[in-house]
Formats: C-alpha cells, sequence, structure tokens
C-alpha cells in the first residue's frame, strides 16, 4: 500500500512549460499546490556548449523517466511499426522542455480557432479533409489574448507585435490577430544571413518580420540578455536568458511558500473516488510508492504521457480510463508538420556559426488562410522560418548537393568550401486531426515498471502532403531571391514521437467529441484538469508552447475563481 | 523545435537492414594520392603511437587505416589521422558507444577478412586507391561475403566524423584540425554582432567547453565507469 501523504488543494502532474506555469496563479492565490516532477533541477552549469552531449547523445533526454517510456509508432493499424526512436523528444527536469527548446513563442494566428467555420465561409464545407474531426475551437483568439500577455510578460518574451489593437504594424507580423500592447522586450537582433534573407523576401513582394521568443534581449526580471552563442537548441541556456518556468514562473511560485517542488516522483495513477472524482495520485519516490491526495488534479505531463496517465487510470467509474467513457481519450491525436525541410546552398559564407533557432526571420503570407485557396486543393500552409544555428559535427553532416561523394578527398574538399554555406528552413504547416490518427496503449511494449508505453498510430493525409509541397516551392523561391545556386528538398517523413504533438484530450464543448471542457477540466471527472497541447484541437503553422501556456494560465485562473464548485 | 532523429545503433541495424539495398548511394571518388612521406610532411608532427585503451591493436591498426581514407590527409589540410579520430573511437567505445564494441570486433574483423579475400592483403597494408575501393564496396553492399557491410560502413563514417570535428574533450578534433578544417570559430561564451556578418569568420577561439571554468566541474564521462556517463543513465 502506497504511503498517504498529508492532503492539498492542488497537485500538478509534471513542472514542464504548462505546470509550470499554472502552478503560479494558483500559489498566488493562496491555493496550497504540490507540483510532482518526474526530473530533477537542473542549473546553468549543467548548461555546456557540447554539441556531441546535446545534439548527438540527447543528453539531457536520456537521462529522464520518459526515455525509458518512448512510444511507439506505426503508420496506420496494418503498417509495420516504425523503428522505435532511442531518444524520447521531450525531458523531464523541473521546467521540462522549456530549458533545452528553441524558445519561439508564437500566439497562434485568428484562422487557427476557427478553421471549420471559416474554410465553410470562403470555400464551402466540402473543403474540410474528408475524414478529419477538426472542429472550432470553443472559443476564439481574442478569448486567449489576455493569458497570452501574461504569460510573455511572466516569462519574458522578445518579438515585434504586428497588430495592437488592429493598428498594424510592418515591423511585426501583419498577419497577426489583434494584441494589447507590444511585447515586453525587443527582438532578438538581426544577422548578415538573416538581412540577406530579408532583402531577398522584400524583392519578392513578400513580408518579412523576426519572431517572437521566450529569450531576453536585455536583463529582464532579473536575468540577463541572449549572448547568442550558438548552443542553445537542446542545450539550454547557461546564463538563464530563456525564459523557461524553471528561471521564471517556478521559483516565482515557490516564493509565495504555496508551491512545494517534488522532484524524481514519478507518478503512475490518478485515484478515483467512488464517486468518480479524481482524490489525488499515485507516484514511486526513492523506491517508495506515495499517494498524495489532493481536492484538484492538474495533468500536465506531454501528450504521450497525459494520454497515457488517462488510460492507465481506470477504476470502476472509468473503467476504460479516466475521463474516457466517450472514447475519446487518445482522439484527435496529431503532431506537427515539420518535415518536408528545404536546404540551399549559397556561393558565399553565411558565418550562421553563432545565434540560435529563435534569431531569424519569419514569412507568414503562406501559412494559414493568408492567402487566397481558391484555386487551390488544400487548407492551410505554413510559416517560413530562417535562423543563424550552425554546429561543426552537423554542418560536416550537410548535404554535398550531388556536387561530391560523402567522404575521401572530394568531401573533404566540399566541406572545406562549403560548411558555412548551407542553410536549412524550418517549415512548420497546418495539420490537421483524422478519424484514424490516434494513440493508445501498446499491447506489448511495456515500461520497466510493467506498464504499457503510448503507441501512435498516424500517419500524414493528402492535405498535409500538398500543403508541404506548395510550402516547399514558396521556400524554394525565397532561397533562390538570396541567390543560393543549389536548392534540395528533404522528404514529409511520417509521423513518430514529436516535440510537436497535439491533441488527445481535446478541449471543446460536445463531450462527445472533447474530453476537456472550454476550460480545461474534464466533462467526466469535473476536479481534474488538463495543461499542454493535448487540449489543442488545431495546429495553426507555428510553436505550440506559448498557447499551451496561455491555456494553462487560463485553466488555473479558472479553478481559483470556481474553487468551490470544481473542488467540492 | 526540431526533431532530429536520434536512433540506437539496433534501430539503424533494422532501419539500414530494410532499406539499405535500395538506396545504394551513388559515389564519384576523386582521390589524391600521396606518399607517406607527403603525408608526414603536411602533418607538420608525427601521430602519436597509438595505443588503444578499448580495441586490440590489430582492430586499432585496421581502424586508423581507415580513418584516414575517410578523412584523408592531403592538400587541404590534416585529416582524421590528426584528428585524433580512431583513438575517439576507440576510448567512446568503452563509454557512450559501447553499444557499438559488439559491431567494430565484428565488423573490422570482416572487412579485413574482406580485404584479405580480395586483395590478397590486410586492409592495413593495402595502398590508398585499393583501400578506397574496399571501403566503397563496403559501403554499396558489394562486398562479397560481408552482409551488412554498409551498415558498418555508415557507423565507421558517422563515428569518424564526430571523431573529427567534436570537442576535443572527447579525445578526437586534436588541435582542433576539424574545427580549422571547416572555418567554425569555436566555442565563445558571449558573440558580438560583428560575429555574425556576411562573408566574415571570426578569429577561432581554440578552446573546448570544458576549458571554461563555469563547466569543467560537470564534465561528462569520457570512456567506461567514468560518474557523470550521462549516455548510460536510465
Amino acid at each position: 500500500m502506497p504511503v498517504d501523504l498529508r492532503r492539498t488543494d492542488v497537485v500538478i502532474v509534471g513542472l514542464g512549460a504548462a505546470g509550470g506555469v499554472a502552478a503560479l496563479p494558483l500559489a498566488q492565490a493562496g491555493l496550497d499546490v504540490i507540483g510532482l516532477e518526474a526530473g530533477t533541477w537542473l542549473r546553468a552549469d549543467d548548461f555546456a556548449p557540447d554539441e556531441l552531449r546535446n545534439n548527438v547523445r540527447g543528453w539531457p533526454q536520456a537521462v529522464q523517466k520518459a526515455n525509458r517510456e518512448i512510444p511507439t509508432h506505426r503508420p496506420n493499424p496494418a503498417a509495420p511499426y516504425s523503428p522505435r526512436a532511442a531518444i524520447h523528444p521531450m525531458m523531464n527536469a523541473v521546467g521540462g522542455t522549456t530549458l533545452h527548446y528553441w524558445a519561439q513563442s508564437w500566439r497562434l494566428n485568428p484562422w487557427d480557432f476557427k478553421v471549420v467555420s471559416a474554410t465553410r465561409a470562403r470555400y464551402g464545407a466540402s473543403r474540410i479533409p474528408r475524414g478529419s474531426t477538426v472542429e472550432d475551437w470553443p472559443f476564439g483568439l481574442e478569448e486567449l489574448e489576455p493569458y497570452y500577455d501574461l504569460v510573455e510578460r511572466e516569462i519574458g518574451v522578445s518579438g515585434k507585435a504586428g497588430n495592437i489593437n488592429g493598428r498594424i504594424d510592418r515591423g511585426g507580423n501583419i498577419f497577426e490577430g489583434a494584441r494589447a500592447r507590444e511585447y515586453p522586450m525587443p527582438p532578438l537582433r538581426g544577422c548578415g544571413f538573416g538581412d540577406m534573407m530579408t532583402a531577398a523576401a522584400g524583392t519578392l513582394g513578400w513580408h518579412s518580420f523576426p519572431g517572437p521568443a521566450a529569450v531576453n534581449t536585455r536583463s529582464y526580471q532579473n536575468r540577463g540578455g541572449c549572448v547568442y552563442h550558438g548552443y542553445c537548441a537542446r542545450g539550454g541556456c547557461h546564463i538563464n536568458a530563456k525564459g523557461s518556468t524553471a528561471v521564471t514562473t517556478i521559483p516565482k511560485a515557490e516564493r509565495t511558500r504555496r508551491l512545494t517542488v517534488v522532484t524524481e516522483a514519478h507518478v503512475t495513477t490518478i485515484v478515483v473516488d467512488s464517486n468518480g472524482r479524481a482524490s489525488g495520485v499515485n507516484y514511486i519516490k526513492g523506491g517508495t510508492e506515495y499517494f498524495q491526495p489532493a481536492s484538484v488534479v492538474l495533468l500536465a505531463s506531454y501528450v504521450y504521457e497525459n494520454v497515457r496517465l488517462l488510460l492507465l487510470s481506470t477504476s470502476r467509474a472509468f473503467p476504460n480510463g479516466l475521463s474516457n467513457n466517450h472514447g475519446q481519450v487518445g482522439r484527435h491525436y496529431f503532431s506537427h508538420n515539420q518535415g518536408a525541410p528545404v536546404s540551399a546552398l549559397f556561393p558565399r559564407n553565411l558565418n550562421t556559426w553563432y545565434g540560435l533557432p529563435a534569431q531569424g526571420v519569419a514569412v507568414d503570407n503562406w501559412a494559414d488562410d493568408n492567402f487566397d485557396h481558391a484555386g487551390l486543393d488544400f487548407i492551410g500552409g505554413g510559416n517560413l522560418w530562417v535562423y543563424s544555428d550552425r554546429r561543426p559535427i552537423g554542418a560536416a553532416g550537410m548535404s554535398t548537393f550531388g556536387r561530391a561523394p560523402r567522404w575521401g578527398a572530394a568531401w573533404k574538399s566540399f566541406i572545406k568550401e562549403n560548411a558555412d554555406r548551407a542553410n536549412t528552413a524550418y517549415l512548420q504547416k497546418t495539420t490537421l486531426p483524422y478519424e484514424d490518427n490516434y494513440l493508445d496503449l501498446d499491447p506489448e511494449v511495456k515500461d520497466p515498471l510493467g506498464y504499457p508505453v503510448c503507441r501512435i498510430t498516424a500517419d500524414y493525409k493528402e492535405n498535409e502532403r500538398r500543403v508541404a509541397a506548395f510550402i516547399q516551392d514558396k521556400m524554394a523561391e525565397w532561397y533562390r531571391a538570396a541567390g543560393a545556386i543549389a536548392i534540395e528538398r528533404g522528404g514529409i517523413g511520417t509521423m513518430g514521437p514529436t516535440t510537436h504533438a497535439y491533441g488527445g484530450t481535446r478541449m471543446g464543448d460536445n463531450r462527445e467529441t472533447n474530453v476537456v471542457d472550454r476550460w480545461g477540466f474534464s466533462h467526466e471527472a469535473p476536479n481534474l484538469g488538463v495543461l499542454g497541447a493535448s487540449v489543442m484541437g488545431t495546429s495553426g503553422a507555428r510553436n505550440p508552447t506559448l498557447t499551451a501556456q496561455a491555456l494553462a494560465w487560463r485553466t488555473a485562473e479558472h479553478l481559483v475563481k470556481s474553487w468551490k464548485t470544481i473542488a467540492s | 523545435m526540431d526533431d532530429t532523429p536520434i536512433l540506437t545503433r539496433r534501430e539503424l541495424l533494422k532501419r539500414v537492414t530494410l532499406v539499405g539495398t535500395a538506396v545504394a548511394i551513388p559515389v564519384r571518388l576523386v582521390t589524391i594520392e600521396r606518399t607517406p612521406a607527403d603525408v608526414a610532411a603536411l602533418q607538420g608532427v608525427n601521430a602519436a603511437p597509438a595505443a588503444f585503451e578499448t580495441l586490440t591493436a590489430v582492430e586499432g591498426e585496421t581502424l586508423q587505416a581507415i580513418v584516414a581514407r575517410l578523412i584523408p590527409t592531403d592538400g587541404n589540410g590534416p585529416g582524421a589521422t590528426e584528428a585524433r579520430a580512431a583513438q575517439y573511437i576507440d576510448r567512446a567505445l568503452g563509454g557512450a558507444l559501447a553499444p557499438s564494441r559488439n559491431a567494430y570486433r565484428i565488423g573490422l574483423a570482416a572487412l579485413d577478412g574482406y580485404a584479405r579475400a580480395s586483395r590478397t592483403a590486410s586492409f592495413a597494408q593495402l595502398p590508398g586507391a585499393e583501400q578506397d575501393a574496399v571501403l566503397r564496396e563496403l559501403e554499396t553492399d558489394t562486398a562479397a561475403g560481408f552482409a551488412g557491410s554498409a551498415i558498418f560502413f555508415n557507423l565507421l563514417l558517422t563515428h569518424t566524423i564526430q571523431g573529427t570535428f567534436a570537442d576535443p574533450y572527447y579525445g578526437g578534433n586534436a588541435n582542433f584540425v576539424g574545427w580549422d578544417l571547416i572555418g567554425y570559430p569555436g566555442v565563445r561564451l558571449a558573440v558580438a554582432p560583428a560575429d555574425q556578418r556576411l562573408d566574415t569568420r571570426p578569429a577561432p577561439t581554440h578552446q573546448s567547453a570544458y576549458d571554461l571554468a563555469m563547466f569543467s566541474k560537470k564534465k561528462p564521462a569520457r570512456a567506461r565507469g567514468g560518474a557523470g556517463d550521462h549516455d548510460h543513465a536510465g
């Protein structure tokens, strides 16, 4: 039997991007919060600029719990399993993946909240791809705007606004929805390569702008500004300029003395009482099993683990998994269409050795519904992103664009000349949920405790493939306008474990098709909240983290305001 | 963020086994032949005699000969030999790359056996052009009797690149010859706007991340049994 602990108001499972944000408004409201985190604290001196360790060998993901629970993947039920990834895409630590992520901190565009109704209105209902289960969000961007604003200020997001209360500023993204005010810090600085791409976008008549990032560009809340050293991706920040929740909202919540952080806590199940309410969670720490009772449970691990924990938490009230009496847990799963890259070779040194993936130039002309799709055979689009980030092992492994073999003297000659002359764009593209893309428990593969791991059954469909081909054409056009002498396109790949996973506990008013309500609380177990991108029903064409964080703050605020209803 | 796939060697083997023969990579090789005297002159100093930690002396000699062809020493400067890529691999096979130790045991023996069977000399004793031909046959899975040779070749190439371009802390990229070859200006803790201009090349710093005081207390392990070997945890 587990050791019973003292009851708390709220237990949060996972102190990463979302849980780490939600803890703050809860603690500030005077609620007692226990934050259970599978990982440990990591500090600035853990983040050495070491490509072999960070990028090749997958530290620090490799040391974490999640790495023993890597989801399996098959494109469809009839297909063989894909090779299992050796490294989980996310990591466990206080702050979670916000420690070593790229920190691009976008708001979704207005269209992303109303894909169904806006598509019907502009092009007709037949343009919703067959088999897609996409729904409008239960609210629009304007509902989430105040929470985006709060999070941008708490974690510190730098950027340039393109639309303040309807006033368009061409210095920012002219396609973004209205925001109440400017970013708290100016954007990351430009660089030679970025300036070249900006000029090229101008020759095409496209609008380019610097992207938003949870990276300080000046001293902000007692943390210094970015020093552009080049090891931000999968490395963590050695001066805490990156606004990880580990250095922003979590320590701030701790200072209220209402948040208790428990590290190396491996949550195994959410416990349900005879009334079908969540009564707390079981976790293992140091070989001992504990039961942490709580009035409210907030599930804030990553998409795969949110779904897995719900499905593993069976009870008399929920024989098929917690909050799954409508069979919706694991449904409406999708992962961001980030494949199908485009690379370019230039006849000059680009000097992109330094900088960071968030230091770049965006074009949003071909994203979402920012262009007319009347003559096209898909909906949605992609955000084009080029940035300054290159390290030696990665550079040595570059494509030779068909101009040299991949080893020997001719290769060496090629790499000597061209290691600093290539660039690969990051193209995030609309991805929709479909009936037959889903998560469940793997019937065979287990974690070391004997619990099944999450199984992904998902593959890109025609709409995603058409978007990818269209966006690759646009990116090639942009590179050529900048003087590229060779272009190479990569394949779209399939939908294995990823850093940009969505759905599985989708948010919506209809309890027949959604797991959580418009506030992020379970339709079936009202004192269970779910945080993270697992509640998102559309991807947009940009990184999900800031949206997951804004939603988490909103769910936490709703809990505070509705405490008596939800907690009793 | 990106989703660079990181596969275990076992998964790599599986994947390559599935598709390896279908994706034979067309190879055009232009090799520059040099005498040992040329090589010694280019190196400036003679590479230290090899002392291997994990590999046997015979395996080490074969590996040295392989890396010298993958990234040769030539008119473009030092190669994998001067970078001590073989020493990096040898050391890592006792630590982070330990799961590949058996692949090296089998693969190096098979490669040498193939060289002797097809060329009547050990791989290390063959002339450079013949060594290249052997490697090309491995790469294209056309080495008779050496099943899965392309998988082993890819492993060798991946590790040779690591040993030539990784932080010198791990024993390769000696004297920063790899970073100098491709013009990587090195680890800097802060970078000025002028260091990010087009067509410029900041002066190389020639330091390891772990030369910096801030990180010197949390060094990752380099070989078997070391504390903090993150690659073995979990």
